[in-house]
C-alpha cells in the first residue's frame, strides 16, 4: 500500500492582504468606540439624538436666554406674564439668584453682622485646606485646631453676645450657613460616635452589644425624617418642664445621632475586615482594650472604609436639606421659601432657584467623593485583597 | 507542683480588679444603672409633661374623628372616618409609591448600569453624567425639581398637552383613560391568572426537559402566547365587556379617565431617577465582579455573547448586585417620607397630623417607628428569599 504523498508546496506569492485598519488616530478611535458594529452604531445614533435633543435646550436655557441681573419679576417674565421678554421664551432667571444671594447665603443673619459667617469660613477654607493636602506638615496641630478651636471659635463668632458681639438667634441663620455647620458638626460628632457604637456591637458584654445592635437597627429602620419628628417633637416632652432646646441644636442631635447610626455599620465592616491575627498579636503585646483598638485595629480598619466613610459624609450633607421639614431653612429651604416672593414668582423662578441649589450641593458632594477616591489611592498599601 | 498551684491561686487573686469576666460585669452593671436611670427620668418627665397639657396617653385616640381630607385616597376615606383609618391610608400610600418607584428605579438603573459599561463611548459617557448628577444632589431638591421647575409650570388644563392613547399632561396632573370592567370581565382576570400558571407550569417541564435530554423548548414565546392570548381569547369570548372612560376635554377641567396627581407623579419620578443612579453604580460593579476568566471560558465553550451573558455574567453578578440593592429598596421606601415636602398624603404626612391635631406625640412617632421598620423588614425577607434562590449552592 503506497502512501500517499501529502506535501505540497505554494509556488506563485500569495496575493498581499490590504493594509489592515489603522489601530490609532481619531478614525480608529471612531471605529472601535462609536460605530465598530451594527447594534453599536445604532446605540451612539441614540446617544447623538439625545445629546442634541437635551444640550442644545440646556444650554439656551442656561447661557444664552438666561437674565442676569434685573431689578424685578418683569426681567424674567413675558409680555403675556405682565414682563419684557417675548412670548414663548425660556430662559433661567439668575437675576433671581442675583438679587437673592446674601439670602441663599446667610439667611436672615443681620447684613451688618454678615462678616462673622465670612470670617468663619476664612478661617475654615484656611484650616482644612492644609488638612487636605497631603505634604503639608503638622496635621496633629492643624487636626486640633479644626476639630476643637475652630467649633468653639466659630461657636462665638457666629452666636455672638460675647466680647462685644451682638447676639444672633440661631432662628436668624439660614442658607449655606446652616447646611455646612450641620453638616461639619454632624461629621465632627457622628464619626467618633458611630466608631464607639461600632467597637459596642463587636463588644463581648451581651448588654452592651445588644443595646448598640437595637439603637443601630432601630435608627437604620426609620426615615430621617421620623427622627427630626421625634427630636423636635418629643424631646421637649423628654425633658422637664421649662427646659427647651434650641431648635438648632435640637436638629443637630437627630442629624448626628441618625449619621452615626449608619456611620457604625460601615466602621464595623472595617472591623470585621481586619484579620484575628491582628486582634491576637495586641493581646500579646500585653496592650488593654483601647490601646489596642485606637493603636492597632482602627487606624487599618478605618482606612480601609474611608469610601464608606465618605459616601456616609456625602449622604449626611445631601440629608442636612430635610431639615426644611421641621421649618429650618437650610440652603434648598430658603430656596423654596423665596419661590413665594410675589417680586420675584414667574414661571423660570422656581427652576433657576432650584438649579442653582443643585449646583451648590453637586459642587460639594462631587468634591468630597473625588478626594475620597485620591485619599483611597494614595493610602493604598497593597495590602488589599 | 503544689507551689505553682499557690501561685496561680496568688496570681489570680492579684488581678482580681484585672479580671476580664468581672470588668465586663462591672461595666455592664453600670451600663444598666445609667440606662434605666435615664429611662426612668425621661418616663417621669413625659408623664409630669403629659399631664401639664392634658393629654391622654394610650391607643384610644385612633377611634377619633379625624376631621381633615386626604387628597389621595386608595381605600374609602373621608373626614368623618377615624385616625386609624387615616394612618392606613398613608401608610397605603407609602406602599404605593414606594413599589412603583422600586419597579421604575430598578428598570432604569439597569440600563444606565448596564450602558456605563458600554464600548460604546458616547452612551458610556451619558450614563456617566446621569449617574454623577444624580448621585450628588439631594433627593428633596430632585422632588422640588419636579414638583415646581417641571410639572407646576405645565400649561394649564384647557392647553393639555395631548399624548397618544388618549391620556393627557397638564399642571393638574396625568389623565389617562380608566378601564370600566362590564359584566362578565371576570373571566379575563381567570383566564390571565391562568394563563400564568401555565405559563410557569411550561418553564417547569421546558427546564425539566432540557435537564434530562437536552431538547430545548421556546419557553419564551409559549409563555406571551399563553399570558397575552388567554385574556385576549376571554375578552372576545364573553363579548368584549371591558371598555375605557376616556378622559374629556371640558373649558376649566378634564373629567373622566384616571387623574394621577403632581404630588404622585414628582414623588414617584423624583424617587426613580434619584434611586436609578445608584442602582446603576451597583449593577455596574456587580458585572465588573464577574472575573474576566468566566467571560473567555463560557466563550471557549462555545457559548454565543447573548447566552454568555445570560448563563453565565448575569446570574454571577446578581450574588453581589443582590444584597446592596436590597438596601437601596430601602432607601428608596425610607426616602419616600419625603413626600410631605409637597403634601403627598404619605404615612409620614398623615401620621404628622393626626400628632399635631392629637398632641399624641409619642404614639404618633411610635406607629410611624413601626410601621417604617414593618416595611424594612418585609422589604428585607422578600429580597433575601431572593438572595437565597440566587445564592451560589455549595456542598
Amino acid at each position: 500500500m503506497q502512501e500517499h504523498d501529502m506535501s505540497w508546496v505554494r509556488t506563485e506569492m500569495a496575493l498581499a492582504q490590504p493594509a489592515p485598519a489603522s489601530v490609532s488616530g481619531p478614525g480608529a478611535w471612531v471605529r472601535r468606540n462609536l460605530i465598530g458594529s451594527v447594534g453599536d452604531t445604532i446605540l451612539t445614533i441614540l446617544g447623538i439624538v439625545i445629546v442634541a435633543w437635551v444640550l442644545p435646550q440646556v444650554i439656551n436655557w442656561a447661557f444664552i436666554n438666561a437674565v442676569w441681573t434685573g431689578p424685578d419679576r418683569t426681567v424674567c417674565a413675558t409680555v403675556a406674564q405682565g414682563g419684557i421678554q417675548p412670548d414663548g421664551w425660556s430662559g433661567a432667571c439668575w437675576a433671581f439668584v442675583n438679587a437673592k444671594f446674601g439670602q441663599f447665603m446667610f439667611g436672615t443673619y443681620p447684613v451688618e453682622e454678615r462678616w462673622r459667617p465670612i470670617l468663619v469660613a476664612i478661617l475654615f477654607t484656611a484650616l482644612l485646606v492644609p488638612m487636605l493636602i497631603p505634604r503639608v506638615p503638622r496635621k496633629g496641630l492643624n487636626a486640633i485646631l479644626l476639630f476643637l478651636v475652630l467649633p468653639i471659635v466659630s461657636f462665638f463668632l457666629l452666636v455672638g453676645g460675647v466680647f462685644g458681639l451682638p447676639h444672633v438667634e440661631t432662628s436668624r441663620w439660614g442658607g449655606l450657613l446652616i447646611t455646612l455647620s450641620l453638616s461639619f458638626v454632624g461629621i465632627a460628632v457622628s464619626l467618633p460616635l458611630g466608631t464607639v457604637l461600632a467597637l459596642g456591637r463587636r463588644s463581648e458584654m451581651p448588654i452592651v452589644k445588644t443595646l448598640c445592635v437595637i439603637f443601630i437597627e432601630a435608627v437604620r429602620g426609620i426615615p430621617l425624617i421620623t427622627v427630626l419628628f421625634f427630636v423636635s417633637v418629643m424631646l421637649p416632652l423628654f425633658l422637664p418642664a421649662g427646659v427647651t432646646f434650641d431648635k438648632y441644636l435640637r436638629a443637630l442631635i437627630g442629624v448626628s445621632l441618625f449619621a452615626a447610626a449608619y456611620m457604625a455599620e460601615v466602621v464595623r465592616g472595617g472591623l470585621q475586615a481586619i484579620p484575628k491575627g491582628q486582634y491576637e498579636g495586641a493581646d500579646s503585646l500585653g496592650l488593654g482594650y483601647w490601646q489596642k483598638m485606637g493603636l492597632i485595629v482602627l487606624p487599618q480598619a478605618l482606612k480601609l472604609v474611608i469610601p464608606g466613610i465618605v459616601n456616609t459624609f456625602i449622604g449626611m450633607f445631601k440629608d442636612t436639606s430635610l431639615v426644611l421639614i421641621i421649618s429650618m431653612f437650610d440652603l434648598l429651604g430658603i430656596v423654596k421659601q423665596n419661590f413665594s416672593d410675589a417680586n420675584w414668582a414667574t414661571a423660570q423662578t422656581a427652576k433657576s432657584g432650584l438649579v442653582f441649589a443643585a449646583f451648590v450641593f453637586w459642587l460639594f458632594c462631587f468634591g468630597m467623593s473625588r478626594y475620597s477616591m485620591y485619599t483611597e489611592r494614595r493610602l493604598d498599601t497593597g495590602h488589599k485583597r | 507542683m503544689a507551689s505553682q498551684e499557690v501561685l496561680r491561686e496568688e496570681s489570680s487573686r492579684a488581678s482580681f480588679i484585672n479580671d476580664p469576666k468581672i470588668r465586663s460585669l462591672f461595666f455592664q452593671t453600670l451600663v444598666v444603672i445609667v440606662l434605666f436611670g435615664s429611662v426612668w427620668w425621661i418616663v417621669q418627665n413625659v408623664i409630669d409633661n403629659l399631664q401639664r397639657l392634658h393629654i391622654a396617653s394610650g391607643f384610644g385616640f385612633l377611634k377619633g374623628r379625624a376631621g381633615f381630607d386626604i387628597s389621595d385616597t386608595p381605600i374609602a376615606y373621608t373626614s368623618d372616618s377615624t385616625y386609624g383609618r387615616a394612618i392606613v391610608v398613608g401608610l397605603i400610600n407609602t406602599i404605593i409609591v414606594a413599589v412603583a418607584g422600586i419597579i421604575t428605579a430598578t428598570i432604569i438603573g439597569f440600563v444606565i448600569g448596564i450602558g456605563r459599561l458600554s464600548q460604546n463611548w458616547l452612551i458610556q459617557k451619558i450614563c456617566t453624567v446621569y449617574v454623577e448628577i444624580f448621585r450628588n444632589i439631594p433627593p428633596l431638591l430632585v422632588i422640588f425639581f419636579w414638583y415646581s421647575g417641571v410639572l407646576a409650570v405645565l400649561p394649564a388644563p384647557r392647553d393639555s398637552y395631548h399624548l397618544p392613547f388618549g391620556s393627557f399632561l397638564n399642571q393638574r396632573g396625568f389623565y389617562f383613560p380608566r378601564p370600566v370592567w362590564g359584566e362578565g370581565s371576570w373571566l379575563i382576570v381567570v383566564a390571565l391568572l391562568v394563563g400564568i400558571a401555565m405559563a410557569w407550569f411550561v418553564a417547569r417541564t421546558a427546564r425539566q426537559r432540557q435537564m434530562a435530554t437536552g431538547q430545548q423548548f421556546p419557553v419564551l414565546w409559549t409563555s406571551v402566547a399563553l399570558i397575552v392570548g388567554l385574556p385576549l381569547l376571554a375578552y372576545v369570548l364573553s363579548g368584549f365587556p371591558l371598555s375605557f372612560d376616556l378622559p374629556k376635554q371640558s373649558t376649566f377641567n378634564l373629567t373622566g379617565g384616571f387623574q394621577v396627581k403632581p404630588e404622585f407623579l414628582s414623588l414617584y419620578l423624583a424617587l426613580s431617577c434619584y434611586t436609578a443612579a445608584f442602582i446603576a453604580e451597583i449593577v455596574r460593579a456587580g458585572i465588573r465582579g464577574v472575573s474576566k476568566g468566566q467571560t473567555e471560558a463560557a466563550a471557549a465553550l462555545g457559548l454565543r455573547s447573548g447566552s454568555i451573558l445570560r448563563l453565565v455574567v448575569v446570574p454571577q453578578a446578581m450574588r453581589i448586585v443582590i444584597p446592596p440593592l436590597t438596601s437601596q429598596y430601602l432607601n428608596l421606601t425610607k426616602n419616600s417620607s419625603l413626600a410631605i415636602a409637597i403634601g403627598y398624603p404619605d404615612l409620614t404626612a398623615t401620621a404628622g397630623t393626626v400628632l399635631n391635631q392629637t398632641g399624641q406625640a409619642v404614639e404618633g412617632v411610635l406607629i410611624m417607628m413601626i410601621a417604617y421598620l414593618i416595611l424594612s423588614l418585609v422589604t428585607s425577607a422578600v429580597m433575601n428569599v431572593v438572595n437565597a434562590r440566587m445564592a451560589l449552592v455549595e456542598r
